[in-house]
């Protein structure tokens, strides 16, 4: 009778703490929070047998060759580069605009081709996917800023397409040649 | 004056702990939210490359993953040192790729399918003759959307 009057005893809630942290502990350790991040292409599809002999004609002069060989060193041009000059010379072959005669007529036309070996290391290739994304990324910025005065990231969806309609990303990776040797 | 002396006379009161359990689960389920399980147990070392022209990968739920790399230490008395692909949550052959989209795919809405992304995970010495054999299985298989994983750096 008298612990009736005294109603229910109270629960203790001293160690609801505990288990939370318990539970918080599992999920730190169970799970990752890294977000994933990348650089995006996109492969070009197989060529189809029948439609092989029709390639659309470029001129060699809107072509910018760059080659990786197994010792991961770079031939753009014709001519040997270090890759911290790559981002440069990719700049200036794309937004040349007929100036040189020998170089790209204007952004839309020019293409990138790249070609790396068996033997290339993923880094020195990642390293040349990079710089020359960094490349556009620095000419579409620049022309982002002079025409809507603000950054390529900053601008709405058809500012971005009228940027990209004037640098198009054009990297064309050629098939694969073992020249190096494999390992 | 005399108000603060008679306070002081009495002690610190003990803090009450009773919000703490509040404050633990409110971590508790920001962590849940913020973070997603580790869904496969990597058999092969990956580091990846660093980049600073990257994109954060969108709809992680349409994007499959191939780890490229040399198989981690205890793995390799058995596979030995050479980079392999790890597809799910086994070593991997070149050929079974393409079995290994469509089963992601059949796993998916059809309507996503356009939308799903394949993540290369290699590892920064891997050759690229490896890479190279994938890229061409991905075309072969049709998804031609790729991503090559990178982390976040200068050179």
């Amino acid at each position: 009778m008298a612990s009736s009057r005294r109603g229910l005893p109270e629960i203790n809630a001293g160690s609801m703490a505990d288990i939370a942290f318990l539970l918080l502990i599992f999920f730190l350790v169970t799970t990752t929070m890294d977000v994933d991040t990348g650089i995006a292409r996109k492969l070009p599809p197989m060529p189809e047998e029948e439609l092989q002999d029709e390639d659309p004609q470029i001129h060699a002069k809107n072509i910018y060759v760059v080659l990786i060989n197994t010792n991961n060193q770079l031939l753009v041009e014709g001519e040997l580069m270090d890759i911290s000059q790559l981002r440069d010379g990719a700049k200036e072959f794309i937004d040349n605009n007929g100036r040189d005669a020998n170089s790209s007529e204007n952004p839309e036309k020019a293409i990138i081709s790249l070609q790396n070996d068996r033997g290339t290391e993923y880094m020195t290739y990642i390293r040349v996917q990079n710089e020359l994304a960094a490349a556009y990324n620095e000419l579409r910025n620049k022309a982002a800023l002079n025409k809507f005065g603000e950054r390529y990231a900053n601008l709405n969806k058809t500012q971005k397409k009228e940027i990209r309609k004037m640098y198009p990303q054009k990297i064309s990776e050629a098939e694969p040649k073992n020249i190096g040797g494999d390992s | 004056m005399s108000k603060f002396r008679k306070g002081g006379k009495k002690g610190m009161p003990a803090i009450s702990t009773a919000s703490l359990p509040d404050i633990v689960f409110m971590l508790l389920f920001f962590f849940m939210v913020t973070t997603v399980m580790r869904e496969t147990t990597l058999f092969v070392d990956v580091l990846t490359p660093k980049a600073t022209e990257i994109k954060k990968m969108e709809k992680k739920s349409l994007v499959s993953y191939i780890y490229i790399g040399s198989p981690v230490k205890r793995m390799q008395a058995s596979y030995g040192s050479a980079a392999r692909i790890q597809l799910n949550d086994a070593f991997a052959e070149v050929s079974e790729i393409q079995e290994f989209i469509a089963t992601e795919r059949e796993a998916r809405d059809e309507k996503e399918i356009p939308y799903m992304t394949t993540s290369i995970k290699a590892d920064e010495t891997v050759r690229m003759g490896i890479i190279t054999d994938v890229k061409q299985e991905l075309r072969k298989a049709n998804a031609l959307k790729i991503n090559y994983s990178t982390r976040k750096g200068d050179y």
